[in-house]
């Protein structure tokens, strides 16, 4: 223990796979200790359901046809992730708009402050306005999604391309290169990669809000299903699409960094 | 020589700034009222003490700033803006991390001979003219005296001598009219940046280009360059009066032939010639007269700096 707090310490692979994963095992034992012992005083306990019973759930779910003839977790995922696309593909294009203000004064001028500002309008707070005007379907859902996040991502894009530096703007001249070529080949390029980290680390609010809009309207969804089960206490439903949603993000993370590392040796560097 | 005749021409440039924002109470000079004419083919050294405008001068000619007063023309048209006619190497980010080494180098002929419809739609003749451009870098990366596998690397891949000789070969594949470099071995150690000062004397030999050249090594300034120009702003009217802003103190022909043998570093002459220039231009508690100016140079003109109050007028007129 004597070389537990020290910035030089060189645990073991063995210890580092023991220490990493102690957490998630006194969640789970946790968990199991709590459901154990109120099923012994309880044997109808929904509250904290077994495992055997979660299993149970996710096989309903997952592979049973419900009466409507629908693998409900495999169809509430793909509506779930069909909004989630549709909202980050228009977020992408926040980059753009970024790389635009950073270079271009003008561009600045006119959406700089507008942003920032639409950037402190609590998205949750728009949802109701947004039933309104687009109705309950899909674009309210996605345009919550959109509100919350393009702001952020776009400003993000802004701060970038404003970090970089004005000898290679001069430079790219030099070269002979034009401003949309210095905005797509020197900055956007440039800055891509960080952009990926970006939205990965606002993959959280784009779920946040995605589930809020469904838990309010929806008829599917991934959100929509855990605030319809709710009403029945089905905790044996309502956790593992707990799990699942964390593990798609995870998952979809994950891989992100994997392509940062993977085709962006240069970054940072 | 006619005036039209040089390469590069400053005429009467002037870099001033307000002293306070509401634009009373005078002006702070940075470059007060510089006449210089280059001709085509010089290497010039441009040295001066820190903080002298050294740099400034070097964006005037870029183009990434515009004089307040006066016109700096390259080629006989005024400078309007950063553009092809002159190449530049700066001390640091110089390379586009981004891109490998023959990207790097490949880059300025590649845009500017095709279009981006060919360049989105990858059509046969941008495959054709970029496979011909790689090819074309990759025999200036061994001319620069890299390794042939150099080229696939990335700039952060190189140490920092190398990623200056790419800089080097990535402006002159555009093959400008200028060569202008702001400090472009100020970050190296001695023995890399006398190879690199060979290196760049190769390439001037060869191409028969302009160079302007700023350093803050005044040995480096004298043997690299044909011309030596000490920019200072530590100098006084004939009445002894200190001067403002920035101007021409020290305008020679180096001596030695050029570029010149390596012995020549060692020589009494050119250790002499390094303690004068050292003196008149670096030295600031050494205020010479206007008079006192050492301008041997055959293209030298003769200063004619103007006084904080003429400055202020002259903006006063302008804006009037």
């Amino acid at each position: 223990m004597k070389h537990f707090f020290r910035t030089d310490a060189q645990p073991s692979v063995a210890t580092r796979c023991v220490l990493s994963t102690l957490l998630f095992a006194l969640l789970i034992a946790g968990y199991l200790i709590g459901s154990y012992s109120r099923h012994l005083e309880n044997p109808h306990d929904n509250v904290m359901p077994t495992l055997s019973q979660m299993l149970d759930g996710v096989k309903r779910s997952a592979f049973e046809r419900d009466r409507n003839g629908d693998l409900r977790l495999w169809l509430d995922t793909f509506a779930s992730a069909c909004r989630f696309g549709m909202a980050l593909g228009v977020i992408g294009l926040a980059i753009p708009l970024g790389v635009g203000m950073g270079l271009f004064p003008y561009v600045e001028a006119l959406f700089y402050r507008f942003l920032v500002f639409f950037d402190k309008i609590p998205a949750l707070s728009v949802l109701p306005i947004l039933f309104i005007i687009f109705g309950l379907d899909e674009l309210s859902k996605i345009a919550l999604i959109i509100i919350g996040v393009f702001p952020t991502v776009a400003l993000e894009a802004y701060l970038r391309a404003k970090t970089i530096p004005q000898e290679q703007i001069h430079k790219a001249h030099t070269l002979g290169a034009s401003e949309h070529e210095i905005a797509y080949r020197i900055v956007l390029p440039q800055i891509f990669p960080k952009m990926l980290d970006t939205i990965r680390l606002n993959l959280k609010a784009a779920m946040l809000l995605l589930i809020a809009g469904e838990s309010l309207a929806a008829t599917v969804g991934l959100g929509y299903r855990i605030f319809v089960v709710r009403r029945y206490v089905a905790m044996d439903i309502i956790i593992p699409y707990v799990l699942w949603m964390t593990i798609l993000l995870f998952l979809t993370d994950w891989c992100i960094q994997w392509v940062i590392r993977r085709r962006y040796a240069w970054l940072d560097k | 020589m006619a005036e039209n005749t040089y390469l590069i021409s400053l005429q009467g440039v002037e870099v001033s700034y307000p002293k306070n924002s509401h634009g009373h109470g005078g002006r702070n000079v940075i470059i007060n009222n510089v006449r210089l004419n280059i001709r085509a083919g010089e290497f010039l050294s441009l040295v001066g003490p820190t903080g002298c405008g050294k740099s400034t001068l070097l964006r005037l000619i870029l183009g990434a700033q515009c004089p307040t007063r006066g016109t700096v023309l390259v080629a006989g048209q005024p400078v309007t803006g950063v553009n092809r006619d002159c190449g530049i190497v700066f001390q640091k980010y110089s390379l586009f991390p981004h891109l490998k080494v023959l990207d790097n180098i490949a880059f300025g002929p590649l845009l500017e001979h095709t279009t981006i419809l060919q360049r989105v739609l990858h059509t046969p003749t941008y495959r054709r003219l970029r496979r011909q451009y790689l090819e074309a870098a990759r025999e200036y990366v061994e001319r620069i005296g890299l390794n042939p596998g150099d080229g696939d690397k990335y700039p952060y891949e190189l140490s920092g001598g190398m990623q200056q000789r790419v800089a080097i070969a990535q402006a002159l594949m555009m093959r400008p009219k200028v060569l202008l470099m702001d400090e472009p071995f100020g970050a190296l150690d001695h023995n890399t940046r006398i190879e690199m000062q060979m290196l760049i004397l190769e390439q001037w030999q060869d191409d028969r280009m302009t160079i302007v050249f700023v350093t803050h090594d005044l040995e480096e300034a004298c043997y690299v360059g044909t011309r030596v120009i000490g920019l200072s702003q530590y100098w006084s009217d004939d009445a002894g009066k200190p001067g403002v802003g920035a101007i021409i103190v020290t305008d020679l022909r180096t001596p030695g032939g050029h570029p010149k043998p390596t012995a020549m570093r060692s020589t009494a002459e050119f250790n002499a010639l390094l303690e004068r220039v050292r003196h008149e231009a670096l030295d600031p508690e050494n205020r010479q007269r206007l008079h006192h100016f050492n301008l041997t140079h055959q293209d030298a003109l003769e200063p004619a700096p103007l006084s904080a109050a003429e400055v202020s007028q002259a903006e006063e007129e302008t804006n009037a």
